[in-house]
């Protein structure tokens, strides 16, 4: 290149930079830096993104460890625990037969806009969230599994109204009693929202566009009446800022702002955690937590409440349809080796298809025995020696009931191997047909692992999701014959308006499925775990990975 | 040249239609869909329908290749089901070209600052332990995953020395102001010298992990091709008339040995986009390559519609801006 | 002797494509006729005195020799597990060494020290059969474009130009995840389809210049039948460079098996082990237990440096330029 060319070269390259320059001024900010207030902030790295900030249409857990932050909803869970206690509501009553609620609320309340909470923006939120367009049912996604329906079609749905009979009394009614309200007002989706933002943000005008849905304004603009309110979402730089709500009804926050920074690596988010430029991350690698506690971190270790089981499908394989093959692979397995040396300290073998904490948790029930001779006995009688299980697991996926899916599988096969069954490896992504291929009707695999990590406290959430569907239910139920009976049992149960004789009814059912139905087979419950800091204070683990950041303390470095 | 470019670009057009096809059809074969990731272990059959048909999935692939090339042409690519639900899927990819740019420069410059003198300096000491120590060092860049040589980088001088952060584009709480989407630039253009400051401090590490597929290609590359020139002709006789060797170095072996180690340089944008996957993720680097790794794990389809076929365009782009560069610096290909 | 081929010239239709030139410039080192034997004695005569040639040939004998005896060799079969009651995912995620595991055992309680021994055969099979089937494609591909000039070539190697276009882990990497579940075959498959427009193009311009040779034009006027020609004169003739950049091709195959079982797109069955395959095993243990993760690095980089070094002399060693 000759000497002219490059002179022009650079010439032209200085003038464009300072043409550029001469229109780029610094934004910044000189009353407030970007410190924060003088309390401290709080930094969390998150494993994603956001996926926006409308709880309602959000489905996955790092939304909503964001939202939580900002919105409450009628009911709360009390912190560590999944407890049901008042939030915005302080009592709730039913009528006789639980089909009408009155909830008395809180008179002290102003959501982040300045707009006063009471009755009417109650049921304004519930008739938003009832009445949704096409896009808004198929998106509204926990609102259609625990209510059934929408306005479309309001005679299905479980909601049937909102009246604000006062103020600050609201009565909500529902088609019928069940064991899910008003415990599911707990759910994040659930929570209330400012009406006069929500209207403005045009929340509900969410479309279907192509292959995605295009949501409104307001999903980037969230106001609710929580300990803290939206600051800024960087995308460029994959941090989202929350500040303090100082006017809180409740005790204001500890700390002045929170800020959620996206480190979807899991060896990234400890060495963050290790130079001490974040606080505290979601579930570190079991591997890990020894390390990280002798570093002068905290790991804190939340209650299970979860369940890993090994779903079997007599629809892919009739051998399965006999109870003793069923029981027989039970019994080879050995379920206390895993949960020693293969899942993280504080799991435990299941004895049923939930976590003791729930209520109608049978306590009388004893884990199968690990017993490979019994198990070879129980398939010879069968005449079943010598099966052959195709036997899947995902990949790509890690979940509080199964940090490492592979392990688990590795260590299940092992046992099943030994007592002489042909095992047939199958996996897939979990995005990438696993899942597909376990709920499809009829299902491709013999047996796959499979869990579930509860959405509130009830026995239907957990028996009810797995069984309680005859027709589209992954265990293939309905080719039992006992599948029907299960059924109704289940939703029998789940109606019973009275908590100790629901309770009672549950534990019944759980010890029909253990011992006479054996659908498939409870494994274990893992601990998930959370790790801060040092120097951070006042942090409570929820076994519903609710944790709420108000109570946290950060001090300095 | 003018209408080697036209016909060039045509061209490019072609392949990026029949790839845009290709895509398509590729993506929706692949077993899963993004419906598992909206559903997780709520997803059952009845559910999995009812959001298919919410989205289209349900329509004969035809169908929905007709839909989406009737949107395309109204520059409507689709909107984001996971990455960024809701979010236009090229305005994604525009919001997140400038951090992988920001990158691939620095990688690139790092890749070629260390590769072209190194590469010199083995050819001239061929076969000395040297010369010998430098390509094995280069193929070991090769064989290690980047995750290993992230985690390594990122263990030492982040953690246990402190000297730069472990990972992200820039502190929180620095209030920067953006312009370009280049954090560096902004930086200097907006007189934030701290904030320029800390951008270049963030980079430091991820352009270093990225560089090293690139850094042992432009070595090799750089040796042989000196290796070649220094058994021209015209250089034993540049070195019979006695000139000095820097100017020979200078004049005839540079020079002369620059022209395949400038389309190599070309060639490694499509070795850097496919790096740029693993190294943006490892190092929470909010770039297209993390937005790619994410689109295929959620499988959002028009995500990784627009970003792929956007990756190959610059690819193809760049190769054509290479060959232009190379008929500049060779007169032959003006000449002839 | 001079090569046939004209010599390669920056591109002005491709993209002016450094790799294309490469292979040209590989192809027109293949074997005439007339010097073939004596060309071959030469090469191996100067093989034999390069040092870097004699490393690369020992690290690749013994690598081969250790895959074929390793299962007598592994003091433990590698899928037993039998320290796996020694794990405590918390104290004890990976159990150290001990008397009789002189590595210690991994994450399921397996030896390591027998892993890496049979991970070998895994590795050298994936790396041979990759190569072999990406050989196979590319030969089929050459041969029918050197063979047939005219459109036939055009069709080839325009096909041959885009794959050779598209970033190659990228390209393997969407092969791999089209399988519907992932196995040592899709593996092997993707790795190999990278493999094949670097062959055809190889053995194309290697077989443009037999066309043109002496020995081709006195069978053809002779009423040699062309299919004759081809597999008789030109195939054979045309190989040498292809047996070049297959040695090449091989480290690159271990290299690629690695990047692709990181990604999670190897072989979910990992009881017969994989070097790659246990390398993006360890990566949860980075922190804690590195050495998981060291082993199989090192045996990798060893190897294919071992291959590497071997074609890369090879090269040379049949490269006119440097034989003058």
């Amino acid at each position: 290149m000759s000497m002219r060319r490059t002179v022009a070269t650079w010439t032209t390259a200085v003038l464009a930079a300072a043409t550029l320059a001469s229109c780029a001024e610094s934004e910044r900010d000189d009353s407030g830096s970007g410190g924060g207030g003088d309390d401290g902030t709080f930094v969390f790295g998150a494993a994603g993104a956001p996926e926006m900030f409308d709880p309602f249409y959000a489905t996955d857990g790092e939304t909503f460890r964001v939202t939580r932050q900002m919105f409450e909803g009628l009911l709360g869970v009390e912190p560590g625990s999944a407890e049901v206690v008042p939030e915005l509501a302080t009592e709730w009553t039913p009528n006789e037969d639980g089909t009408e609620w009155t909830f008395t609320l809180r008179d002290d309340v102003t959501f982040h806009d300045g707009e006063p909470f009471n009755a009417e923006a109650v049921c304004y939120n519930f008739e938003r969230m009832f009445d949704q367009n096409d896009a808004g049912q198929v998106a509204g996604e926990y609102w259609g599994y625990v209510m059934g329906a929408f306005s479309n079609d309001a005679e299905s749905s479980l909601y049937q109204g909102c009246e604000a009979t006062d103020e600050f009394e609201a009565v909500i009614s529902i088609s019928g009693p069940t064991s899910g309200f008003p415990t599911m007002l707990t759910l994040e989706s659930l929570s209330m929202q400012s009406p006069k933002a929500l209207e403005e943000g045009d929340a509900n005008g969410i479309a279907a566009e192509g292959e995605g849905f295009s949501f409104p304004d307001y999903a980037n603009a969230p106001v609710g009446t929580g300990p803290f309110s939206f600051g800024e979402y960087d995308e460029a730089n994959g941090s989202i800022t929350l500040e303090r709500n100082d006017d809180y009804w409740g005790e204001t926050a500890k700390v002045s702002e929170i800020v959620f920074r996206v480190i979807p690596d899991e060896s990234t988010r400890r060495q963050e955690l290790e130079a001490g430029s974040i606080n505290g991350y979601d579930l570190p690698n079991p591997v890990d937590w020894a390390a990280l506690e002798e570093d002068g971190n905290t790991v804190e270790v939340r209650d299970a409440f979860n369940i890993l089981y090994l779903g079997l499908n007599p629809e892919a394989n009739p051998q399965l349809e006999d109870l003793r093959v069923r029981k027989a692979i039970y019994h080879a397995l050995n379920r206390e080796q895993l949960v020693q040396t293969q899942l993280p300290e504080g799991a435990e073998v299941a004895t049923q298809f939930m976590p003791s904490t729930v209520s109608g948790y049978n306590t009388s029930l004893e884990p199968y025995a690990y017993d490979p001779d019994e198990a070879k006995r129980l398939l010879a009688e069968a005449g079943a020696e010598g099966m052959t299980l195709n036997f899947a697991y995902p990949t790509e996926v890690t979940r509080p009931y199964m940090p490492d899916p592979q392990k688990i599988y590795e260590a299940l096969r092992t046992d099943l191997e030994a007592v002489g069954i042909n095992v047939k490896v199958s996996t897939a992504a979990w995005n990438g047909g696993y899942l597909d291929n376990v709920s499809g009707e009829p299902g491709k695999y013999d047996a796959y692992i499979l869990g579930w990590t509860g959405d509130y406290d009830s026995a239907y959430n957990f028996i009810g999701t797995f069984f309680g569907n005859l027709k589209d239910n992954d265990f293939g139920t309905d080719v039992m014959p006992w599948g029907k009976q299960l059924a109704d049992d289940l939703k029998a149960a789940d109606a019973i308006v009275d908590e100790d004789e629901r309770g009672a009814a549950f534990e019944e059912i759980n010890q029909q499925i253990m011992e006479e139905y054996l659908p498939g087979l409870p494994i274990s419950h893992s601990p998930p775990a959370l790790v801060v800091g040092p120097g951070v204070e006042g942090l409570i683990p929820s076994p519903l990975t609710a944790e709420e950041f108000d109570t946290v303390t950060v001090s300095g470095e | 040249m003018l209408r080697f470019v036209v016909r060039r670009l045509l061209q490019m057009a072609g392949v990026l239609l029949v790839l845009s096809l290709l895509v398509f059809v590729w993506l929706r074969s692949l077993p899963g869909g993004p419906v598992s990731a909206l559903l997780g272990e709520r997803q059952t059959e009845e559910r999995r329908e009812a959001l298919q048909a919410a989205l289209g999935l349900d329509q004969p692939l035809p169908i929905q290749y007709v839909r989406f090339m009737q949107r395309a042409f109204e520059g409507d690519f689709g909107v984001s089901t996971q990455v960024l639900p809701g979010e236009d899927a090229l305005d994604i990819f525009l919001a997140r070209l400038p951090a992988t740019i920001e990158l691939s420069f620095f990688a690139l410059v790092i890749a070629i600052a260390l590769g072209i003198p190194l590469g010199y300096v083995a050819a001239r000491r061929k076969g000395t332990p040297m010369d010998t120590s430098l390509v094995i060092s280069s193929l070991v860049g090769v064989a290690v995953p980047v995750f290993f040589t992230a985690f390594l980088l990122k263990y030492f001088f982040a953690v246990e020395w402190n000297l730069l952060p472990v990972s992200g584009r820039q502190s929180i709480g620095l209030d920067a102001t953006r312009v370009t989407g280049l954090f560096v630039l902004d930086g200097i253009l907006t007189r934030e010298w701290d904030a320029a400051w800390d951008a270049l401090k963030h980079l430091v590490l991820p352009s270093l992990a990225l560089a090293t597929i690139p850094f042992a290609v432009v070595f090799r590359i750089t040796r042989a091709s000196v290796l070649d020139v220094l058994d021209e002709d015209y250089v034993r006789t540049a070195e019979a008339k006695g000139l000095t060797a820097r100017v020979i170095r200078a004049r005839h072996v540079l020079r002369n040995a620059m022209l395949p180690v400038v389309t190599t340089i070309g060639l490694q944008v499509g070795a850097l986009l496919s790096g740029a996957v693993l190294t943006e993720t490892v190092f929470s680097w909010r770039g297209v390559g993390q937005a790619l790794a994410e689109g295929f794990l959620q499988k959002d389809y028009p995500v990784l519609q627009v970003l792929i076929m956007a990756a190959a365009a610059i690819y193809v782009l760049v190769n054509l801006l290479v060959d232009i560069t190379y008929a500049l610096i060779d007169p032959r290909i003006r000449t002839r | 002797m001079t090569s046939e081929n004209p010599p390669p010239q920056p591109g002005r239709t491709s993209y002016a494509d450094r790799r294309k030139q490469r292979l040209d410039a590989l192809a027109a080192t293949s074997v005439d006729d007339e010097g073939g034997v004596s060309l071959i004695l030469s090469a191996w005569r100067r093989l034999r005195r390069n040092p870097v040639f004699l490393v690369g040939l020992a690290i690749t004998v013994t690598f081969v020799v250790l895959a074929i005896i390793a299962p007598w060799l592994a003091p433990y079969d590698p899928a037993a597990r039998p320290l796996l009651d020694d794990i405590r995912p918390q104290s004890n995620p990976v159990p150290g060494p001990e008397p009789g595991h002189p590595l210690g055992g991994d994450d399921k309680g397996r030896d390591l020290l027998s892993r890496l021994l049979v991970g070998s055969q895994q590795t050298l099979m994936v790396g041979v059969l990759a190569t072999l089937f990406g050989l196979l494609g590319g030969v089929t591909l050459g041969t029918i474009a050197g063979a047939f000039a005219g459109w036939t070539d055009s069709l080839v190697m325009r096909i041959v130009d885009v794959m050779l276009s598209i970033p190659s882990l990228l390209l393997a990497f969407t092969i791999a995840a089209l399988a519907s579940s992932p196995s040592q075959w899709t593996l092997i498959i993707a790795i190999a389809t990278v493999q094949v427009p670097i062959f055809a193009r190889l053995l194309r311009g290697s077989m443009l210049g037999q066309r043109a040779s002496d020995h081709v034009l006195a069978a053809r006027s002779l009423g040699v039948k062309p299919h004759a020609i081809v597999f008789r004169h030109m195939l054979p003739n045309a190989l040498g460079p292809v047996i070049v950049q297959a040695t090449l091709v091989l480290a690159v195959a271990i290299i690629d098996a690695a990047a692709l079982s990181f990604l999670g797109l190897g072989n979910p069955d990992d009881r017969r082990p994989e070097w790659g395959q246990m390398l993006g095993a360890a990566q949860p243990y980075l922190g804690q237990e590195p050495h998981l993760a060291f082993y199989p690095a090192a045996c990798i980089i060893v190897v294919a440096l071992g291959f590497t070094l071997m074609g890369e002399s090879l090269r040379e060693a049949l490269d006119p330029k440097t034989r003058r």
